[in-house]
């Protein structure tokens, strides 16, 4: 068995468990709904401005979120030792690095599309039919980097006590190239404020580099991450 | 070093009197510090002029350059020191503690930089922060370092300590030109780059730039002598650790009544 196809049973099972134990419907999502609202109250309801800051808005709710879906994805692991048992098994770890963070993918870019919507409906934000491949190369390039980054810093702070404060601590900072570069993308798409489409691409440049150097980095230290 | 008698297991207190982090060389050093702060102090206080358009305020230069000197110092150390433990072959716990301590001293540091910057903002520019790229990039350096710390912390043994906060330690320093170069376009789209005056070219006065010199000697000396110390520490507090397990592993031994 290759490591890309153990890398996708692992992401199955991850994703089938979750169809099955609806957080992510139940949950997450309710709880990146909510984030959505209440940046509508903290900003006065003040239409100009949350169309104008509604990209941002979105990212970090997804970032929020991105949280509890870390924790999530190795809670389920760590229960039952189950990474533990992975790795004697002769798992390899990159397969499960790989196969974690696919699973994550799949979760924030459904999550993404929701927020969006939101975005629509509560911000008045429209999206142009040019901005569409902006858009969806964004999401898709952004998403690969934030689901490195969780995968990475969620097995690190697996297992470990207090590991519930030292995620955010751990991932924020980390990712927060992609917030902005995907927030400044995801502007030039939708065309709020000034931005121009033609800017956002350099963006994106940014967001792929960035996918790419965590999820080799990340692949690569997975095992020793997790090794006790 | 005391002798301590055969069969009795020494307490804690005694393994730390039996051991000083301070030799003759650390002494030397220290005086070393305290007579270059004094020096610097001299000149950033009274040899050095006051600026033209910025007044006294400048004098906070000769602290500001320094300690962000000393951090970047540090997490160039800290780097290597990681990366020497991950990739030799013997995995000295050594390398570790020297990754450790230096990441300490520059969090100290970087954060020293980021109060002293502020202030000196306040003064010449009229606000605390600026959304410029070089202070965004260092805000994000100081927590991401936090982060690294917070890992050092968490428990396991020390190779797992030493393997984890390296590989952390490492990716901090692929991460930084990625941060630099998302806020260097994002500000550079929105606002044109700040002009700091602190760039140093050939317009700086003379006794300014030895006053600076000075500053980067002192505070260099500084962090030796903070590192040789608190590596130094931290290899009695890995060993205090390791005696505690031989201590209590000796105890239930002891209740079971296996010798």
């Amino acid at each position: 068995m290759t490591a890309w196809s153990v890398a996708w049973l692992i992401a199955k099972k991850d994703l089938r468990i979750e169809r099955r134990s609806r957080v992510l419907t139940n949950q997450v999502l309710p709880f990146a709904g909510v984030t959505m609202l209440i940046f509508g109250f903290a900003l006065d309801a003040n239409k100009a401005v949350l169309e104008l800051v509604a990209p941002g808005l979105v990212w970090l709710a997804t970032m929020f979120s991105l949280l509890l879906l870390v924790q999530r994805a190795f809670a389920v692991e760590g229960d039952d030792g189950a990474l533990d048992a992975m790795r004697v098994a002769g798992v390899d770890a990159r397969a499960i690095f790989l196969g974690k963070a696919i699973g994550l993918v799949i979760q924030l870019l459904l999550l993404e599309v929701v927020l969006l919507f939101a975005a629509v409906v509560l911000f008045a934000e429209t999206i142009p039919a040019g901005g569409v491949v902006l858009l969806v190369t964004t999401l898709v390039s952004a998403t690969c980097g934030l689901a490195a980054v969780g995968t990475l810093y969620g097995g690190l702070a697996a297992g470990s006590k207090g590991r519930e404060t030292l995620l955010p601590l751990l991932t924020l900072p980390a990712v927060a190239p992609v917030l902005i570069g995907a927030t400044r993308a995801v502007e030039s798409a939708l065309g709020t404020g000034v931005a121009e489409l033609s800017d956002g691409w350099q963006w994106v440049g940014l967001l792929t580099v960035f996918a790419v150097v965590f999820g080799v980095g990340g692949a690569l230290a997975f095992g020793p991450l997790i090794d006790e | 070093m005391t002798t301590l008698e055969p069969n009795r297991t020494p307490t804690d207190s005694e393994l730390v009197a039996e051991r000083s982090t301070g030799t003759r060389a650390t002494r030397a050093i220290g005086i070393a510090v305290v007579v270059a702060m004094a020096w610097l102090l001299l000149f950033a206080l009274v040899f050095s002029p006051a600026d033209v358009n910025q007044g006294e305020s400048v004098r906070l230069m000769y602290i500001h350059l320094p300690t962000i000197w000393v951090a970047y110092l540090s997490f160039i150390v800290s780097a290597i020191a990681s990366g020497l433990y991950l990739f030799t072959k013997n995995h000295s716990l050594g390398w570790d503690r020297m990754a450790g301590a230096s990441s300490e001293i520059g969090v100290i540091f970087v954060g020293l930089t980021l109060i002293v910057g502020s202030l000196w903002g306040r003064l010449t520019w009229g606000v605390f922060w600026q959304w410029d790229a070089r202070l965004t990039t260092t805000a994000l350096l100081f927590v991401t370092y936090i982060g690294y710390l917070a890992v050092r912390r968490l428990d396991g043994s020390h190779h797992q300590r030493a393997k984890r906060s390296a590989v952390i330690g490492l990716l901090g320093v692929l991460l930084l030109p990625l941060v630099h170069w998302s806020v260097r376009i994002w500000r550079s789209l929105h606002q044109e780059a700040t002009i700091l005056n602190t760039d140093l070219d050939a317009e700086i006065d003379g006794l300014m730039f030895f006053s600076i010199l000075v500053g980067l000697v002192a505070f260099s000396l500084l962090y030796v002598w903070l590192m040789l110390h608190r590596t130094r520490v931290m290899a009695m507090e890995d060993l205090l650790d390791d005696r505690g397990l031989d201590v209590a592993l000796a105890e239930r031994r002891a209740e079971g009544g296996v010798r």
